[in-house]
């Protein structure tokens, strides 16, 4: 696998836990970190609270426009051992950010990647999958079934 | 001359205490948690995102507990606090087409793909005040069916296959978007800006303007092409981590309007497009912000701008529910020293005017 290759799987992976992440409580993930030996680690960057403009676009599909504003909170981890992690969520749970960077570190350690995936994401995900699937079946009861009416008495 | 006035800090020290007490009510009765208003007035809190420009559930339940549900003054409070965060930039733009969707409902066609989803609504209901609710109201528990995979492409995409509706203008390389709340508005104004701030304008506002354009004050002939609510995932393009960073999800509602057509004579007619975006469940604030974009698009369609909707100052410069209540509302606030002018400058007309209808009867009254 060349470097590129190699780069742009790494980054796959670490949206992908992310977006997991993302959608979980700060309680949820600190929960599934609870059993790990963690290695050294401090903040790069404290928690921190601001907004991020969310856009929209013209007709769904044109131009981009300024929708409105979300709060956002991110930190930064850095392992001991270099590996730096970021942490970005919707809402002001500063803490949540700082769990959610330090699985994006421990998602790129060498010793810990595999593991931080089969013990925090992995079943995370699968919570989130049972949620939206249970969000999907409600909605899909509300489907219309169209019918065509026989008119008369045949 | 400018003359101070003092002694009112106790009497509003005093006004806010009451006004606490009041907030509070009977306190016999349990106090309402942010989760309540949350859950159970969750329409309130959309309102309030949307308009107060903030997505954020927990501060706009915040914001309508301090406001004791007033929403114009819970919008203001959200605004306020915007403020006091740094930004930290623009997310990228939504992909309102992958939405994870809970309702969906066109009223152009019957059959279209992934079908017509009705969701949480109170359409069909018989607007009947329910005494079940009353008191201690326990739902059933939803209906649940197998969720099928089919996508739901938007309406318009499948107008648009076929050249049937117009396109969604594009942005031009390299051009940024406007934002209201870094640069003061100039008009003519262009599309972005106009549904920046469509989206945060007030609703009675917007269902009054695109009401109007129904009833012949500009009138462009909608169809509701779809409607639907549900979740989107938003993204951030995070310099310091140097890709898109998901940020989680948002609910959003989002209406197509398909209006009549243009068309000349180097371009096929086709139907033309209003659109409205907005945080939460926002269904009427969607549709009316859709009939007001589309509105005010009369002089780019080469349409006679004649009606109240379609003139974009007066539409963009009043839409502002804290614009015009901080302008309407002043007015209760002191103006002694201006009301004494406008006294003075009174009392003398008046008797210019007396002084020359009876000069002799007010000298001898003078006398």
């Amino acid at each position: 696998m060349d470097q590129v290759t190699q780069h742009n799987n790494q980054q796959a992976q670490r949206q992908a836990a992310m977006a997991v992440l993302a959608h979980a409580e700060a309680g949820e993930i600190a929960a599934r970190l609870r059993d790990f030996v963690l290695p050294a680690h401090q903040d790069l960057r404290a928690p921190e609270n601001g907004l991020v403009m969310l856009r929209g676009r013209v007709g769904g599909d044109g131009a981009p426009f300024n929708l409105g504003e979300a709060t956002v909170s991110r930190a930064a981890v850095r392992l001991a051992s270099g590996e730096v992690g970021f942490g970005y969520t919707l809402g002001r749970d500063g803490e949540k950010a700082r769990l959610i960077a330090l699985c994006d570190a421990l998602v790129q350690s060498r010793d810990f990647g595999a593991v931080v995936e089969r013990d925090v994401i992995a079943p995370l995900r699968e919570q989130l999958m049972i949620r939206r699937k249970q969000a999907a079946a409600e909605t899909a009861a509300t489907k219309v079934d169209f019918y065509t009416m026989v008119r008369g008495e045949g | 001359m400018y003359v101070a006035v003092k002694g009112g800090e106790r009497a509003i020290e005093n006004a806010h205490r009451l006004l606490a007490d009041k907030r509070r009510g009977d306190q016999s009765v349990p106090e309402i948690t942010l989760d309540q208003i949350s859950e159970q007035l969750g329409l309130a809190v959309d309102r309030v995102m949307s308009e107060g420009s903030l997505y954020d559930r927990e501060l706009a339940a915040l914001a309508i507990k301090q406001a004791r549900g007033d929403l114009i003054e819970a919008i203001f409070l959200v605004r306020a606090f915007r403020a006091t965060l740094p930004r930290f930039g623009a997310s990228e733009p939504v992909d309102t087409g992958a939405m994870r969707v809970q309702r969906r409902v066109s009223s152009t066609f019957k059959d279209i793909p992934g079908g017509q989803i009705l969701g949480p609504t109170f359409d069909y209901t018989h607007r009947l005040l329910d005494p079940a609710l009353a008191q201690g109201f326990v739902p059933e528990a939803p209906a649940m069916a197998d969720a099928s995979t089919a996508p739901t492409p938007r309406v318009t995409d499948i107008l648009g296959r076929d050249g049937l509706i117009e396109s969604s203008p594009q942005a031009e390389d390299g051009a940024s978007v406007g934002d209201l709340t870094r640069e003061p508005l100039n008009f003519p104004a262009d599309r972005d800006l106009r549904l920046q701030n469509l989206a945060r304008g007030d609703e009675g506002f917007l269902l009054a303007m695109g009401y109007s354009t129904q009833r012949g004050y500009g009138r462009n002939h909608p169809f509701a092409g779809e409607i639907r609510f549900g979740e989107v995932e938003v993204e951030f393009l995070a310099e310091d981590v140097g890709f898109a960073v998901p940020l989680g999800s948002i609910e959003l509602t989002e209406c197509q309007m398909v209006n009549q057509f243009k068309g000349s004579a180097t371009e096929a007619p086709c139907f033309t497009r209003g659109y409205g975006l907005a945080f939460g469940q926002s269904e009427r604030k969607t549709m009316s912000m859709a009939l007001v974009d589309r509105a005010l698009r009369a002089r780019e369609l080469g349409e006679e701008a004649l009606a109240p909707a379609q003139d974009e100052e007066f539409v963009m410069s009043h839409s502002d529910n804290v614009q015009a209540t901080g302008f309407v509302e002043h007015l209760k606030l002191p103006h002694y020293v201006d009301f004494q002018s406008e006294l003075g400058l009174l009392r003398k007309l008046r008797k210019e005017f007396t002084d020359a209808q009876a000069p002799d009867a007010m000298k001898e009254a003078a006398e």
